[in-house]
């Protein structure tokens, strides 16, 4: 009785998508399979790693605990939609820093980033790793990626 | 995951008619339910989304003597929140501790509680200060202590069609100096292995909540008298009863949790000492 598709409406990168959905499907699972927005990564499943990183109404979430059917209404952010115009400031600081090392982590750092930018302009050092907490890098190239934020810092350095 | 129906009711008396059948759960902030899920730790019948019933709430209130905090607000707003900030900044710390911004931004304070778990960061600062819990079985709604509250790991007095409504927290008729601390083997993203918080008013009297050293969140009360002897300490503590898991031996969590739950009380102290 229960997977049955459910019609669901949601924003995500701007385009309004009108998509079927089962109760379980997860929202990580509604972008990459259904919309074939690959760009954000399945790793832990269960909220601990942030590669999975959106932009939820606003705030920066882990897809993975997030039901597709939650989503029902909202406005989403997905890797895609960042830099559409261009790369963005953080994301050219990403490349200047080398803070990219395989580059799974790196979309959801650069969502976590740039929701934490969002909220507070100016991060010190600390704000930074307390921001990207829930934002696991298994190549521990964590100073880079630090790095590459404050360099975006309004004032962290040099302004990008 | 297994297949469930996922039903989002908009009033209280539909979402409580739904969690009362059986193999039906709450679902609010999602972070703890989805990982259940997802490793089929359950596989309920139904999925109760709470987010859009408007009788509970999203907002901090002070009512009454109490700060009232709507069972939908999410911990980063908890956090966030000014009246929160300036008397309660015990559970500020405590809130902050758990997960991450990712998790925060969904995870709620009253699912925290509802979750159960031992190690339930916001449980001993809602504990040592006296928080209570607004319970709604669809029409009627009444209160409990946080205290009388949990049962056992994962087991909580909720019944069938039970919902928490809001997390209440009285406001303290004079001033009080609080503390939070936490072990972890980590510094972020952690489950605690001890966790102690502690509220000392101005005639000395401290109320500890402890976490992760019983089956359940604990509570215990004393005086800056007894504490001042080493078995003020023992009598204090004695209501613990700490296991050796992945996190930690049974051992080190009692010598953890001693050195912790006097950091708190001197914390405290100092805290009063800094308001008065």
């Amino acid at each position: 009785m229960s997977d049955h598709g459910r019609s669901i409406e949601l924003m995500v990168n701007g385009s309004t998508r009108n998509v079927v959905v089962s109760s379980s499907m997860t929202l990580l699972d509604l972008v990459r399979v259904k919309l074939e927005l690959t760009g954000s990564k399945e790793c832990c499943g269960e909220g601990e790693c942030g590669a999975c990183t959106m932009i939820l109404d606003g705030v920066p979430v882990n897809s993975c605990l997030v039901l597709a059917v939650e989503a029902d209404g909202s406005v989403v952010t997905t890797i895609e939609g960042i830099g559409t115009g261009g790369t963005t400031p953080l994301q050219e600081s990403f490349l200047a820093a080398g803070a990219v090392q395989c580059g799974f982590c790196t979309p959801g750092m650069v969502v976590a980033a740039t929701a934490l930018l969002e909220h507070s302009p100016c991060p010190t050092e600390g704000e930074i790793r307390a921001g990207l907490s829930g934002n696991l890098c298994r190549c521990g190239g964590y100073d880079r990626i630090v790095e590459a934020v404050l360099m975006v810092s309004d004032c962290g350095g040099t302004d990008a | 995951m297994s297949g469930f129906a996922y039903h989002r009711p908009h009033s209280l008396t539909e979402a409580s008619e739904l969690l009362g059948r059986p193999g039906s759960v709450a679902l609010a902030g999602g972070t703890d339910l989805l990982v259940s899920l997802r490793h089929r730790a359950i596989s309920p019948v139904v999925v109760v989304d709470l987010k859009s019933v408007a009788e509970i709430g999203d907002q901090i209130e002070i009512d009454d003597g109490y700060l009232r905090i709507g069972a939908r607000v999410v911990l980063a707003g908890l956090i966030r929140d000014e009246n929160v900030r300036e008397r309660f900044p015990a559970l500020v710390a405590a809130s902050s501790a758990i997960g991450s911004s990712q998790i925060r931004n969904r995870a709620t304070l009253a699912g925290n509680l509802c979750n159960a778990s031992p190690a339930a960061d916001t449980a001993p600062v809602l504990l040592a200060h006296r928080a209570r819990l607004t319970i709604s079985g669809g029409e009627e709604s009444r209160t409990v202590p946080l205290d009388e509250f949990f049962i056992g790991p994962g087991e909580t007095r909720l019944g069938p069609g039970d919902i928490v409504t809001s997390v209440d927290l009285p406001i303290p008729a004079t001033r009080v100096g609080s503390a939070f601390a936490r072990v972890t083997r980590r510094r972020g993203m952690d489950l605690a292995s001890v966790s102690v918080a502690c509220v000392l008013d101005s005639s000395g009297f401290v109320r500890f909540g402890f976490g992760a050293v019983g089956p359940t969140p604990l509570v215990a009360e004393s005086t800056l008298p007894a504490l001042a002897s080493d078995d003020g300490w023992d009598n204090l503590l004695a209501v613990t009863n700490p296991i050796s898991d992945i996190r930690a031996s049974a051992s080190y969590r009692r010598a953890m949790l001693r050195v912790h739950s006097r950091r708190s009380l001197e914390a405290a102290v100092d805290e009063l000492e800094a308001g008065s």
